[in-house]
């Protein structure tokens, strides 16, 4: 298990409570699992994920990460319709623990309110948050 | 630490490695290491894999009343419980069963190992040293024996996989005096300097052990025994040894998905406080030859013949890797219209299996399609009230999802744990 020095949190993404990761590009918001959760989780399994045009508010779940020891609900970190799906984890999971803000993101939203964006932890925020 | 929870003599080692460390019956134990349980548990099924297994209680029983407390205690009739021509259990041979209390329920199991004429070491589980001995205490009667409970004094470490013999072989003082045609459930030597089956079995630097071929994956294996102040020498003997066939130190969480894959109960769990019957267990019982009486008396016999309401326990594989989750509630089973007839007792992703065609193989299926890769099944074992056969359709259910799961009579195909030692070696 990781201590909190070895997390790799990127500077320009946010982070939920939850431990989802949100990044804004353009007016789209690209949404993953943190270097903590898959590091928790261990060994991805399996992911479940919504259909493109699902639509979400901020805090609801929207797909199901499983590892060989347990399985988490993912939780929109921001309102929005599901514009992509990353459909390569359902033959590679591992990815989500692999590359987790790269290969492994999860879901592409089209936000309702970009404002939201600004309830989430940047990097610093995070570590003085939940995470300590 | 902290908790009152016990350590063994390797929990130094196990955090220095980064384990992620957690309690089980009572005990600090690595539920994996940074390699992840998905690899550990795979890594048993391809090349080999080490357990610290000392959090489990040995419980020596010896004296001339020993064989006939046995009897009366545990499930096995020990006259007729080796092999098919059901030879009686002899010094060497290793049979496993349960400890039942007068309900027809689970004390605990256990795997029976006789030493010597007079002589017997009940392995059980993780604090059940002392529960053990006492209800053996309380049923001795007027028999002349000893019940010494070792529980704490003994470290325990299972190399299980098919590299696991040429580790032995590199081992071990005589290898071929140990290893040459020791079939599956045989066990030899002992732990102790000063007795006299030590000589039968000593590592390259004369410690004296117990190696048993048994284990908990359903692969071959051995599990050996050793004064506990051997502990950590023995572990990392073995991580030398085994270093060019690839060994992995293997956490519970692999443990607990190898056995299940195996179709192996876990204490507690899968077996328990109900009556021990209608389970896939049934060889431990001591039935006759038509399956309608038993052979001896024990305890618990009463119970198990005079069910007011019995219940079933089957095996269950799924269709995906998706489990339901055991740890927050117990998921309830329904049948095809929706009905709950029970509960699942264990749930969990077997990554070492798939589903092709109408099959299920194992990574180590020698027949498996080509370019095979298991993406993992759930398995494990539910409890109901209806009689099921192999192959019906149930759904699990628990908070999250229902998951439709398949009764099967076996889970992971083509374990090697009873594949011949002259094979083993040659690998």
């Amino acid at each position: 298990m990781k201590s909190i020095d070895e997390l790799n949190l990127p500077e320009d993404y946010r982070y939920a409570e939850d431990h989802e990761w949100a990044k804004l590009e353009g007016d789209k918001v690209t949404v993953g699992l943190d270097d903590y959760a898959q590091d928790q989780l261990q060994a991805i399994v399996y992911v479940e994920l919504p259909q493109v045009g699902d639509s979400f508010k901020k805090g609801e779940p929207f797909g199901v990460v499983e590892s060989v020891k347990a399985v988490v609900d993912c939780y929109m970190p921001l309102g929005g319709e599901i514009i992509a799906v990353n459909t390569a984890l359902v033959d590679s999971p591992g990815l989500v623990n692999e590359s987790p803000y790269d290969e492994g993101w999860m879901i592409d939203i089209k936000p309702t309110d970009l404002t939201e964006m600004d309830t989430l932890y940047t990097r610093a925020g995070s570590q003085s948050g939940k995470l300590s | 630490m902290g908790d009152g929870l016990r350590t063994t003599k390797l929990y130094d080692w196990h955090v220095a490695q980064g384990a992620k460390m957690a309690a089980f019956g009572g005990y600090e134990m690595p539920l994996w290491y940074p390699a992840g349980p998905r690899k550990e548990h795979l890594a048993v099924l391809t090349k080999v894999g080490i357990f610290d297994t000392s959090h489990m209680a040995v419980v020596m029983v010896s004296g001339s009343g020993a064989f006939d407390l046995l009897q009366l205690c545990f499930t096995r009739d020990l006259r007729r419980c080796i092999g098919k021509s059901n030879a009686p259990l002899s010094p060497g041979k290793c049979t496993y069963g349960a400890f039942l209390n007068d309900r027809g329920g689970v004390i605990d199991d256990s795997i029976v190992c006789q030493i010597g004429p007079d002589l017997y070491m009940a392995v059980v589980n993780a604090g059940m040293g002392r529960p053990i001995s006492a209800h053996l205490i309380e049923h001795r009667g007027q028999r002349a024996i000893e019940i010494t409970d070792l529980t704490d004094q003994l470290g325990k470490v299972d190399v299980q996989g098919t590299g696991s013999g040429r580790i032995m072989e590199r081992l071990l003082l005589k290898p071929e005096q140990v290893l040459d045609g020791m079939p599956y459930f045989n066990c030899k030597g002992y732990f102790d300097v000063k007795s006299p089956y030590a000589d039968a079995v000593r590592l390259n630097d004369g410690t004296p052990i117990i190696v048993s071929r048994t284990g908990y994956t359903g692969e071959f294996g051995f599990e050996i025994f050793v004064a506990a102040d051997y502990t950590i020498r023995l572990w990392k003997m073995i991580l030398g040894a085994g270093e060019d066939f690839g060994i992995q130190p293997c956490g519970l969480a692999a443990r607990d998905s190898l056995r299940t894959g195996a179709m192996l109960p876990l204490s507690h769990q899968d077996i328990g406080s109900w009556p021990f019957i209608n389970n896939p267990w049934p060889f431990t019982l001591p039935y006759d030859a038509d399956q309608t009486g038993y052979t001896k008396d024990f305890i618990g016999r009463g119970a198990l013949e005079n069910l007011t309401s019995p219940e079933y326990t089957y095996a269950f594989v799924g269709y995906d890797v998706r489990k339901v989750a055991v740890s927050e509630d117990n998921p309830l089973v329904l049948d095809r219209g929706n009905h709950p007839i029970g509960i699942v007792l264990t749930c969990v992703s077997e990554m070492g299996i798939g589903r092709h065609g109408n099959r299920i193989y194992s990574i180590s299926s020698p027949d498996k399609p080509d370019g095979f890769v298991p993406r993992g099944l759930s398995c494990g074992f539910i409890k109901v009230k209806t009689k099921l056969a192999p192959g019906e359709i149930v759904l699990l259910r628990d908070a999250r999802r229902e998951t439709k799961v398949e009764i099967v009579e076996d889970i992971r195909p083509d374990r090697t744990a009873c594949s011949s030692m002259k094979l083993m070696l040659q690998l």
